[in-house]
């Protein structure tokens, strides 16, 4: 029953051959089963979840609802959820109870789909890994001495694992295709303010964006459907001509054109993921795709720039957690500097205070220009290299990481390294364009993702190229040995 | 040894009258309940965003053109990082490199007979900070949000003025136009209208001084007591050798001076950056035309109209504009009645007295303006006089009714009689035989008296024009 598509599912609840109670306690049941060991959630909510998967079947049963209506969904947790900790993998946030609903959770509640809990992440969606959570680190369910992924790497783990149909994540410089990839999954970051952000715990907001986490591309498709639209309350969300995502998905790739950077495959790209890379690349050409040789001249300044803008508007998004008026507050504070310095020294922890760190610096008086202004340029001349790209192509595809998954502890003490996984990813959200990782095979055992790329809005391009991949691939059907 | 040149720049905060915050949907009222008007956004939780509340771009448009300056056509939120237990964000929202009123602006100030103009640097909106309550809890400091997000329009003067006289002129009259214009209630005591004064000396043809900036004074008085207090300072200062620094100085109304603030500011690097979750601000032509269309008659214009219309005074002329709604009251009147002076006389006479004794606004009057045009057109049609109409108005401020209702209740109707009259003249003149001799032997003002005399037996009813007039005929007949 973990293994079925969104479809699938929906079909046998809208028949009523299944209920959304017993859905939703066979998954619960799976995460008493394997979550002690994994540690994709940092909540779990099963009162909730029951409560309102028997919503949702009273719902069914008078065939109302939607095609979502009674499938369960985990929530990454850095979305707010109303009286449920959330604490985006932080003790700052250890004790707090969000007073309410992100418009993501909000969105997800209204279809009745039950939340099965808040998943662990990097601490404030700061990692590429999930090693640097206050909730200790996910394991990779293909290989347990492996990193999920990060930051969005409970999600990822929870999905892969069958611990969950489907989740939400949130991506700032790669952080759902990079953990899609190492686990294995499809999991698409929508364009710029296609999903609305209120409620999402800015990391850094002129890149971040959430998105679904899925078993496939059709999958994603239906949950993304359900996420994305105008939100009022999100002045950089955007109205959407259309939130049709599946529309596309059956048709086919014939003559669609598919850029290919030569600059992904040079140097830093570990040899057997790019053999597989290629490998899906040939797939592409074999369902009719056009692949077209295309340039990305300043990838290479792509994670410098992020590195700076990324890190300065978290040094102002983190500056609320003061232990003011909720979150982590030191004991017995002596004066109001001690009260700051000790409750943010506590509450968070080193990858956070480095970013910070970095973030204040490259603000302060005398260095905004040679940083922060510099970082806004490049950024410009990555996302015209995009826009030139899509003059030849209608879509990009490459390396989602320049490796599989990497072994825990393996990149901990060196934070430059650790950067520098996300090299592909991170120019996508310079540019604020749409992208993609699905599984397209192994390498050494662990899964290597395939990166789609997508002009602006044009998610659903993104999708039918997936599908139409998944629909002769069977990398997607692939589960972890312990866990089918 | 040639003197000290004084130079003056003001920062205002004008808080704009709007429902709402800047940023949040949270209701502004004064006085309210602390934190009952503070919610998710304006407690800085989590995940939460700022939708930037409309109302408030065409206000600071139409500051921008009142003023003669530029219009940002595209400005830019930024963020303003600093640490503050009472600014919950820990940043302030405001705009810093691109501000909705540019350069070229100017406001005409006149002291002692000498019209200045000062300029206008800048306008920016800003979002305010909450209060920090340090009195109300032993050993701790409590926190009111109600205030964070209110929206402010910073106005930044050049340093254009040189002494403590000519920052009040520019203050009050910049108080007076943010009024007309209906952008902020002007209100000092509640913090609608805040002054901070950056102050330095030097002498002419050197640079400027250091200076120190005098916070958050809610009086013109003392705006003008604290700016003297400070300048005095800076000279003993500077004259004995020693150095004025810049810091925050506060002003100490009860001991007349000014005192520096914690010396948290100095070091201050406040990491300014766009704000990520803002969009620039653009302004469209047709934006500012249409606030253009929509600006009202600013008071100096107002004056000149009322000297050149109207024939009233130039001190007149400027009471009248005191605010926007006195003039707007006086407008009305003049409009109802036809008569400018007359009514001029009355807005600064009875009604300013009433108004002051009672420690009302006009706009709050119980008398409206069509209620006195109403009084003044018995005057004006002789069925009262003028005396008689300061009681009909005393009594309408009681709340007794309109002028024709006060009128009839109090029998006060003008004794207009010529019959009746005469007979009152006639025994007044016989009573008083010596006082007829001596006007007759050419002491005229004696009349003065004789119409005092005829009042008196009218009970104050007699027409006076009339008891003139008959009084001098027959006193000429006699």
């Amino acid at each position: 029953m973990h293994n079925l598509s969104l479809k699938t599912l929906s079909e046998r609840l809208q028949s009523r051959e299944l209920t959304s109670v017993a859905l939703t306690q066979h998954f619960l049941d799976r995460i008493a089963r394997f979550d002690g060991e994994l540690n994709a959630f940092v909540t779990v909510t099963p009162e909730l979840a029951l409560e309102m998967a028997q919503a949702a079947d009273a719902k069914l049963d008078r065939g109302e609802g939607h095609r979502l209506t009674g499938i369960p969904v985990a929530h990454k947790d850095i979305f707010c959820t109303l009286d449920v900790k959330t604490s985006c993998g932080s003790k700052m946030l250890n004790n707090f109870l969000s007073p309410y609903d992100a418009a993501v959770v909000e969105k997800l509640k209204s279809l009745d789909m039950p939340m099965l809990g808040k998943t662990n992440m990097d601490e404030f969606a700061m990692g590429s890994s999930t090693e640097s959570s206050y909730y200790g680190r996910t394991l990779n369910p293909w290989d347990h001495r492996a990193v999920p992924g990060g930051s969005s790497g409970g999600s990822a783990a929870a999905v892969a694992a069958g611990l969950a149909p489907v989740a939400t994540g949130s991506d700032t410089g790669g952080s759902i295709r990079q953990p899609a990839a190492f686990c294995g999954i499809s999991g698409i970051k929508p364009t710029y303010g296609a999903v609305s952000r209120y409620g999402m715990i800015a990391y850094a907001s002129s890149f971040d964006q959430g998105g679904p986490m899925a078993r496939s591309a059709e999958d994603a498709a239906w949950l993304l459907e359900a996420m994305a639209g105008l939100d009022e309350r999100d002045s950089t969300s955007v109205a959407l001509a259309s939130t049709d995502y599946s529309r596309d998905l059956s048709r086919s790739v014939q003559g669609m054109k598919v850029g290919v950077p030569e600059e992904y495959f040079s140097e830093g790209l570990e040899a057997d993921v790019a053999e597989t890379v290629q490998q899906a690349i040939g797939e592409l050409e074999k369902l009719g795709a056009e692949i077209v040789r295309i340039h990305l001249p300043n990838k290479d300044l792509a994670v410098s720039s992020y590195y700076v803008l990324a890190p300065a508007e978290a040094s102002s998004n983190l500056s609320r957690f003061d232990g003011v008026r909720y979150g982590h507050r030191c004991e017995a504070p002596k004066d109001l500097n001690d009260l700051y310095t000790r409750s943010r020294s506590e509450g968070f922890g080193d990858e956070v205070k480095r970013r910070i760190m970095v973030g204040t610096y490259v603000l302060s008086e005398g260095y905004y220009d040679a940083y922060y202004r510099k970082a806004q340029k490049l950024r410009r001349l990555v996302r015209d290299d995009f826009v030139k790209a899509f003059e030849q192509c209608d879509l990009i595809v490459g390396p989602v990481a320049p490796s599989v998954a990497f072994d825990i502890g393996e990149k901990t003490d060196d934070p430059v390294s650790m950067y520098l996984a996300d090299l592909y990813t991170i120019p996508v959200n310079l540019a604020g364009l749409p992208a993609m990782s699905i599984p397209a095979g192994f390498a050494r055992g662990r899964p290597v993702g395939l990166h789609i790329v997508g002009p602006y809005f044009e998610e659903h391009k993104i999708l039918q190229l997936a599908h139409q991949y998944q629909q002769v691939t069977d990398w997607h059907h692939a589960v972890a040995t312990d866990y089918r | 040894m040639q003197d000290w040149e004084v130079v003056i720049g003001l920062e205002i905060h004008a808080q704009l009258t709007t429902h709402t915050k800047i940023f949040s949907g949270s209701p502004i009222a004064y006085g309210a309940e602390p934190n009952s008007q503070a919610n998710l956004l304006d407690l800085g939780m989590p995940g939460q965003l700022p939708v930037l509340n409309k109302a408030v771009i065409p206000k600071a448009i139409r500051f921008g053109l009142a003023v003669g300056a530029n219009i940002g056509r595209r400005s830019v939120f930024d963020r303003k990082n600093y640490f503050y237990p009472d600014l919950p964000k820990g940043y302030q929202t405001s705009q810093f490199t691109y501000p909705i009123v540019e350069d070229g602006g100017s406001l005409d100030i006149e002291v002692d007979g000498q019209t200045r103009r000062i300029g206008i640097t800048r306008a920016h909106l800003e979002e305010d900070a909450g209060k920090s309550i340090h009195d109300a809890f032993p050993g701790m400091t409590g926190v009111d949000l109600n205030r964070a997000g209110t929206p402010l329009l910073e106005i930044v003067s050049e340093p254009d003025m040189r002494s403590a006289q000519e920052a009040v002129a520019y203050a009050r009259k910049m108080h007076e136009l943010v009024q007309f214009l209906d952008i902020c209630d002007g209100n000092m005591q509640e913090g609608s209208f805040r002054v901070d004064s950056n102050v330095s000396i030097h002498k002419p043809g050197t640079p400027f001084g250091t200076r120190a900036e005098l916070k958050n004074i809610n009086s013109f008085r003392f705006i003008e007591q604290a700016i003297e207090f400070e300048i005095e300072r800076q000279i003993e200062i500077v004259e004995s050798g020693g150095e004025v620094i810049q810091e925050t100085r506060l002003y100490d109304p009860e001991r007349n001076e000014t005192r520096s603030m914690r010396e948290k500011e100095e070091a201050n690097d406040y990491r300014y950056f766009p704000c990520p979750d803002l969009l620039p601000v653009v302004i469209e032509q047709t934006d500012i035309d249409q606030e253009a269309r929509a600006m009202p008659e600013l008071p100096d214009a107002k004056r000149v109209r009322y000297q050149e219309n109207w024939g009233l005074s130039q001190e007149d002329a400027q009471m009248l504009t005191a605010s926007r709604a006195m003039a707007d009251y006086f407008e009305t009147l003049v409009d109802l009645t036809g008569e400018a002076k007359k009514a001029a006389n009355w807005v600064m006479g009875d009604l300013s007295k009433a108004l002051n004794q009672d420690g009302l606004t006009i706009d709050r009057s119980p008398v409206s303006a069509k209620m006195l045009a109403g009084l003044m057109a018995r005057v004006d049609d002789g069925t009262i006089s003028g005396k008689m109409a300061k009681q009909v108005f005393a009594a309408m401020w009681a709340g007794e009714g309109h002028a024709d209702d006060v009128i009839e209740a109090k029998g006060l109707k003008q004794i207009t009689d010529e019959g009746a009259i005469g007979e009152m003249v006639d025994r007044v003149l016989a009573e008083h035989p010596d006082q007829v001799a001596a006007y007759q032997a050419g002491q005229e003002k004696m009349l003065g008296f004789f119409v005092g005399q005829v009042m008196k037996a009218s009970k104050g009813q007699a027409n006076p024009a009339q008891v003139n007039a008959v009084l001098k005929a027959r006193l000429a007949q006699a």
